[in-house]
Formats: C-alpha cells, structure tokens, sequence
C-alpha cells in the first residue's frame, strides 16, 4: 500500500481504485454480519466461490462478503449487482442455481425472494421490501456494499474524504461549529449534545486528551454497534479521527467487548490499513496532525459502559464508576479530559462534514436530528436493524417495517432502551420516537433496543426479567443500586409466584424512588425504569397477581393450571403421549384428567391438543374443577351416520 | 488555593477550594452522617448515606457529600424530607444484612429506620470497602478485596497474602462499622490450614470479640 500525503493523492488513489472497478460488471455481495455468520454464512460464501470457478464465471462476476444487511430474520442474505437482485434464507445447496440462473441466465429464482405476506407478490430488488421500503439508511447504507476487511471498497464509496477535507480546509474550531450546529446527540443512551461534549472536552486544561469509541453494547437484544462496527468499521475511525481534531486529542481507543470476535477482528484489520495509507499515525494525510488508535476488548460486563466504570477499565481497573460531579470531559482516563462516544454517534461525523449541517438537520425532529438505528427484536415478524429518521411512530417501526406481530396475536407493548428503559403501552404507539418523547414516556432512547411484547407476555414478569438481568449487572459498589435492586427483584419474585402482598405496589414505588435519587450512577439511576414504567401502565396487571392470585397474560407457572374440559376431550391419547411428566390419566374412550398435583406446567398438553377440540385449559386466578370421577370418563360414541 | 464561599444548611461556611461539601461542614461542626467515609481514604461514595441536596445554578440536585466538590454560591440542605427519606431507606436496606451492627442503629433511630421492613438476609457486611480501600491505599498490601459484582459482592480476605500480613497489622479490624471483619479474618484462617500452620510461628491468636457475630458464612 503506498502512504498517501495529501488530499490531491487520496483523491489519485480513489480514482485509482474506480477505474479497476466496472459498476456493471456482476456482483454478488453475501451478508456476513455475526447473525448470518451463524446462519451458515461461511459455508455458502465457500460454495460461491467454488461454483464461480467450477461454471468458468472467475472473471466475469465478483464476490464480496459484506457487513449486516440487517434482515437478520430471513438471513442469509444475498444481493446480486447491479440489478439488485436479493435472495434470503439462502442454503449452500442453492448456490450452483444462483450461479447457473441468475449469474449466467439472468433469469430471477422466485421461490428465493421475498413474498409479500398481504399480497404475496414476490419481491425482487432488495430496496422495494417493505422493511427496507420504509427505512433511511444513513450509517447502516454502505453495509451491504463494502467487505468491512477491505480498505479499498471504503475508499470507493468516498472513504476518508471527509477526513481530507477536515484537515485541508477547516480548523479544528470551524470542525467543532459544524458538529455543535448539527446537534448531534449522543447515540449511546442520554441523548447528551455530542459538540457540547466535545467543547468542553477540548476547553479541558491539559495537553494529553483521549478520545474513545463506547463499543461495549450489552442490552439484551440490542446488537447494532456491533453491526456498525464489524460492517463499517473505516467509518468509525474516520468519525474519531476526525473528533480527535477538533478536540485537540492524539490518542483514541476504542473499547469493544471482546464478546464481539468479529467486531474486534474488523476493527483490528481497519486500524492497520489505515495505518498504512496514513489515515492514522504520524503526519496524517500530510497535515501534521497525528492520531492513533488502540482497540481495549471488554471483559463483558454490562456497568462498563458506563462512562467512567469504561475509563476505569481502561486504566487496567476493574470496571466500577465513580462520581462524575467533575465530568469526564475533564477528568476521564487517568484523570486526562476523555470524550467518550457511541459507535454509531462517531459513525454520523463523516457524513455531516461531507453533506453539510443543513442536510443533517433537514432529518428528525426539533430536538433529535438524523437517524437512529433500532435493534427490533422479541415477538415481531421482521426482526433485525432498522434505520429510521428521528420521530418515526412507533407503529410504522413495528408494524410496517417490523410486519407485526406474529402468529396473529395482539400487540401488547413495546420495552425501549434496553434495562433501563421502560415498556410503552399500546396507547402511545402513534408517538414520534426521539430522545425526548421517550423520555416523557417513562422509557428512554438508550442505544436502541426495541423488544416488542406480545399478549402473551406478562409485564410482571418482564420487569422481573429485567431486574434479575440487571442485579447480575451491577458492579455492586453503592447501597441504593446494589441493594433496592435486590429488594425489587425480591418482591418482584415474589409477586410472580402469588406471594405478593397489599403494599408491594407501594414499596416498590418506594424503592424505586430512592433507587433512582441516590445511585452512584446511570446504571442505578435508570434501573428502576422498568418496574416504574410497567406499573404506569400496566398496573390493574400487579393488582390481579398480589389480590386475585392471577397472571392475565396466563404466562407466570406458579399462577397459571391447565385442565382438560370434559365436554370436549376426545380422548384422542395426543396430550396423553406427549406430556414429558407422564402425568395425564386416561385412555382410549376415556377422558383424559391432568394430575394437578405432578403437573409442571410445561404447558406441552395445551400447544398439542388439537385446534378443533380445544380441550386443554389454562386457568388463572379460579380453582381447578375437580376431575370427574372415575365411572364417569368413558366417552360414548355416537353413530357414525349422524 | 483561593475561598470559596457557599451556604450549609443556612449557613455562610468558607472552605478552600477542592474541599468537598463533607469537608467543608465538617470544619464548621455540622453533623452529616457517613458509613464508607474515612479522612486517610479517597472518597469512595458508595454507602450514600451523605446524600444531601446541592443546589447550584438554580438546579437542585442529590449528591454524595463525601464526593461532590464545593463551588462559589452552592446552597447545601443536609435534612430535608427527601434527603432523611433515602437515609431512612439505605439504613433499613443495610440492616436486613447487619441488624445489630452499632453504626447503623444509632442511625437508625435517628432516622426512625426499621430493621424489620426487608427481609433479614444476615451476611453482617455493609460493603463499604473501608477495609478493602485502607489496606490497598494506607497498608498498601492487598491482603483484603472484592470478589464478584453486584448482588453477589463480598469482601474476601486473600489467604495467602492475608496470613502473612494481617496477623501483625489488624489496622482495618476497627474500622469495620459491623464487627464483622475479625470474624472473617478467623475464618480464613480456619480454612486455610495448610497455610495458618506455615505463617503460625509468626502468628499471634486471634479472639473473636463477643459482640454475637461469630460466623459470616
């Protein structure tokens, strides 16, 4: 690679790169994010590669495995260009059609595509199915066109000019105007104005400063910095490169958990490629800036994305957080000023040096601009990352892009923002989703995990989950937090087992409060959100497992009983043979009974008994009718003829 | 350093800059109540029961005293309904692990805390690491530390490590504000045989005192 030293050279290689490129020329690009990977990825890429050669198409079709597409339902993805042709669910034994097919016959495999559930059109080109239809891709756009391990496809796609133009022709301070007119705000959970952020980072007394990439993503369910970075990592680093001038800052690290291989394997390649061409390092681009960059893998702890507990980490320390009454802006990583920001927060910088602040702030709303990438996840039929502009409804994220809800059941309500968020009801699904309306609603942005709940699930019990999840979590150091989150789960618990008692509602309002007044940190401060959130609106739900005994989602075991009506069993022997307990009495002719006392409420007998007799229950809140007694459970046929 | 002036509980106090809120009552004799605090250790902020309000630009919020750095015109509240409210708490969080420790009863009647609200859950350990932070930052030896996060943090002494120095040393026991340090430190000796017969020429015997906590296990 030749060390590039100017923008004119830059310039000279991109030109370079397009003209061995031909845009029409065939190519099939893989999704090969974490998602696909598991899909069986690595062996379909192997039988492309193989069935190009063995058809004699080596010179006229390329192959790029790329980033996360983000359909990740119907992954493995494959786009053909430039037609843009898109194949899901693909298999290794589909392969040598695709080639002979569509690569030498130009002839579209059908039952490949997406069919539209409504009108079950077939859908060829990847940009017309819905879930891509209604999205702006902004950061996650160039995923499905570049080999993240390829500086090169980077470079094509306008890669690092952004970087150019910074040290070329503006000042770090003109840099630090642009960003604080575009109101970034920060992608990583508070909404916090990323130019301000910087401002006060560059203004910190001190000439060593750091800046950092938060790429420690450990929401449950939530998985787009990882996509970010494992698909695009350039773009990060061109982002911080480009941060670190404006802020005065020669030293950067990007914190990944190390639970993300690919992620940190990416991000490795990218930093030494940059390196090379001279994107990184000394003398940047010929400009005199210097800047480089360490990867620091996370040993997976929720509490270290936290700011501080991350720059404790950093320092070699265990990763707790400590006050930030003097912010870490001025007192971070060994007390130096340290900017920290999200993944996808550094991925927006090139974009708004390159397409200006008027274009950046033309998307959103008044007081969140741009777009931001939602992990849509839990009981929704299109699961995967979506990008949508800032105030997007809730209801078009879920239910035109998301496709709803499976199975046919009821949406019940959305959990926003990860542990600390909260779960939004039914009644708010028209809200236009940003930092603040979140916010209002008793939930959060958080970094943009959306697990959407079903009829099914009960709201006690995610809070419960939530709880369990983040008790585990926390790093334990201060009472409130380490000790309210222990009582919380505790009732919690307890009131999903039917031991719950008049008052709990209160004591754990109670406890939330303090929770949340006097943590340490965000953590602690945020974790009473998913229990204040699901009593907001879900509270007659609490009422009827403390009072009545009963889980209206019919989903907590120790409040559900399932019971064989009588009058309908047909004593067909189906839940008989598969209750995994061997629990249920019976025989041919004879109704089937449930031995409550042995049941474990699998629930097997329910899903098995069949639709047109509907004889297996679940019961809440109501005893269980006793069984008929022995004599009478013999079932008399009634002639065949009537 | 120059004065800073600001205002605890009605009061003009002056305090050098860099002194935090706890500091600069202290110096004028106003009382706020502190588990994890101690003057030879760096403010750790971890019990909160120093949480007062700190109004500052208009803003009020709740912060740790022990922590929060004084600034020019801050206007401290060291009671308030909200502030004796999340005391009340912590004490009442922190007694279901160490119902008769000492520390936290005095508070507690202070604060009209009941060690019957949470469930009794007796690990006798408030983990306000005092003994953790003086021996790494005064003793700088390490013998004694944090296993595990959250829910499930405890302090362990580190045996091999702990039977060589803390025989000799024992500097933290009196810190502890439960009683319960020696008894774990007797603990570790008890389960580590191997290494208490090695270090038993060096090592003095150890009582428990009789203030009911035998056990921690």
């Amino acid at each position: 690679m030749p060390r590039i030293n100017s923008p004119a050279e830059l310039e000279e290689l991109r030109k370079g790169i397009l003209s061995k490129r031909d845009q029409n020329k065939p190519c099939i690009t893989l999704c090969s994010g974490t998602a696909c990977n598991a899909s069986g990825s690595g062996e379909i890429a192997a039988s492309i590669q193989e069935e190009i050669k063995k058809q004699g198409l080596s010179a006229e079709v390329d192959f790029r495995r790329t980033g996360c597409h983000g359909f990740c339902e119907r992954g493995p993805i494959i786009v053909i260009h430039p037609e843009e042709i898109c194949y899901l669910q693909i298999q290794p034994k589909d392969v040598p059609e695709i080639i002979s097919l569509t690569m030498k016959e130009k002839k579209v495999i059908e039952r490949l595509l997406y069919t539209d559930p409504n009108t079950n059109a077939k859908i060829i080109h990847e940009s017309e199915i819905p879930f891509y239809k209604n999205q702006e891709r902004l950061v996650l756009g160039s995923n499905g066109r570049i080999d993240p391990k390829s500086i090169d496809d980077y470079l094509a796609l306008g890669g690092y000019s952004a970087l150019a133009k910074v040290l070329s022709q503006m000042t770090s301070e003109q840099v630090l105007e642009e960003v604080k007119k575009s109101n970034l705000r920060g992608r990583g959970g508070g909404g916090f104005p990323a130019g301000r952020k910087w401002e006060e980072c560059r203004n910190a007394p001190g000439e060593i400063k750091y800046v950092v990439v938060n790429a420690d993503e450990g929401d449950p369910g939530a998985y787009m910095n990882r996509a970010e970075l494992e698909g695009n990592p350039h773009m990060v680093l061109e982002g911080l490169t480009i941060g670190a001038y404006a802020i005065g800052s020669h030293e950067g690290y990007i914190y990944v958990r190390q639970e993300y291989p690919l992620a940190v394997e990416n991000v490795g390649i990218a930093i030494k490629q940059a390196e090379e061409y001279g994107f990184l390092g000394e003398n940047i681009l010929g400009s005199g800036f210097d800047f480089t960059i360490k990867v620091h893998q996370g040993a997976g702890a929720f509490v270290s994305g936290e700011s501080s507990a991350l720059m404790t980490a950093i320092e070699g320390r265990v990763g707790e957080p400590r006050p930030k009454y003097i912010h870490t802006a001025i007192k971070g990583i060994w007390d130096r000023p340290t900017n920290l920001n999200n993944v996808e927060t550094w991925a927006f910088v090139p974009q708004i040096i390159n397409k200006g602040v008027d274009w950046f702030t033309s998307i959103g709303t008044a007081g969140s601009k741009g777009t931001k990438v939602f992990s849509l996840v839990g009981k929704v039929n299109n699961t995967g990352l979506v990008e949508v502009p800032m105030g997007t409804t809730l209801r078009k994220i879920i239910f035109d892009i998301g496709g709803g809800i499976p199975a046919g059941k009821k949406f019940k309500a959305v959990q926003t923002g990860g542990p600390s968020g909260g779960c939004i009801p039914e009644a708010h699904l028209d809200m236009k989703v940003d930092f603040d309306e979140l916010t209002k609603a008793g939930s959060m942005m958080g970094s943009g995990g959306m697990i959407v709940m079903d009829e099914d699930t009960c709201m006690v019990d995610v809070a419960r989950y939530f709880l369990d999840f983040l008790s585990d979590e926390s790093c334990g150091k201060c009472v409130p937090c380490r000790e309210g989150i222990r009582q919380m789960l505790k009732i919690l618990s307890n009131i999903s087992k039917g031991k719950g008692r008049d008052g709990d509602i209160e004591l754990l309002e109670g406890l939330s409060e303090v929770t949340r007044d006097a943590s340490l940190c965000a953590l602690g401060k945020s974790a009473p959100n998913p229990v204040l959130s699901t009593i907001r609106y879900f509270r007659p739900e609490y009422e009827a497992h403390i009072r009545e005994k009963r889980c209206p989602a019919y989903f907590c075991k120790e409040l559900i009983s399932y019971y064989i009506d009588p009058k309908k069993c047909q004593a067909c022997m189906i839940c008989l043979r598969q209750c995994p307990g061997g629990v249920i009495a019976g025989g041919k002719n004879q109704i089937h009974v449930i031995d409550q006392e042995k049941c474990t409420k699998c629930g097997t007998c329910f899903e098995v008994c069949p639709p047109r007799f509907g004889a297996v229950k679940k019961i809440s809140g109501e005893p269980v009718p006793s069984p008929v007694p022995e004599e009478a459970r013999i079932i008399v046929r009634e002639s065949k003829e009537k | 350093m120059s004065e800073i002036l600001l205002q605890i509980d009605g009061r003009e106090v002056k305090a050098k800059e860099g002194k935090t809120i706890l500091e600069a009552a202290q110096s004028v004799g106003i009382l706020i109540p502190t588990l994890c605090h101690h003057e030879k250790l760096e403010p750790y902020g971890a019990c909160r029961i120093c949480t007062v309000e700190a109004e500052t630009r208009g803003r009020t919020n709740l912060v740790a005293a022990c922590c929060y750095p004084i600034e020019e015109n801050l206007v401290v509240r060291t009671r308030s309904e909200k502030v004796d409210k999340i005391r009340k708490m912590l004490l009442e969080l922190m007694l279901a692990h160490a119902p008769e420790a000492g520390a936290l009863q005095d508070l507690a009647q202070e604060y009209g805390a009941s060690k019957a609200h949470f469930e009794k859950e007796p690990s006798f350990c408030i983990l306000c690491g005092l003994c953790v932070r003086y021996c790494t930052e005064v003793k700088k030896k390490n013998a004694i530390g944090f296993v595990d996060r959250g829910a499930r943090r405890e302090v362990i002494f580190i045996p091999e490590i702990a039977l060589k120095e803390c025989p000799s040393c024992r500097e933290c026991f009196p810190l502890c504000p439960t009683c319960v340090l020696q008894a774990k430190f007797v603990l570790t000796q008890a389960l580590v045989p191997t290494l208490a017969t090695k270090e038993k020429g060096k090592a003095e015997s150890v009582t428990i005192s009789d203030n009911g906590e035998d056990s921690s296990s």
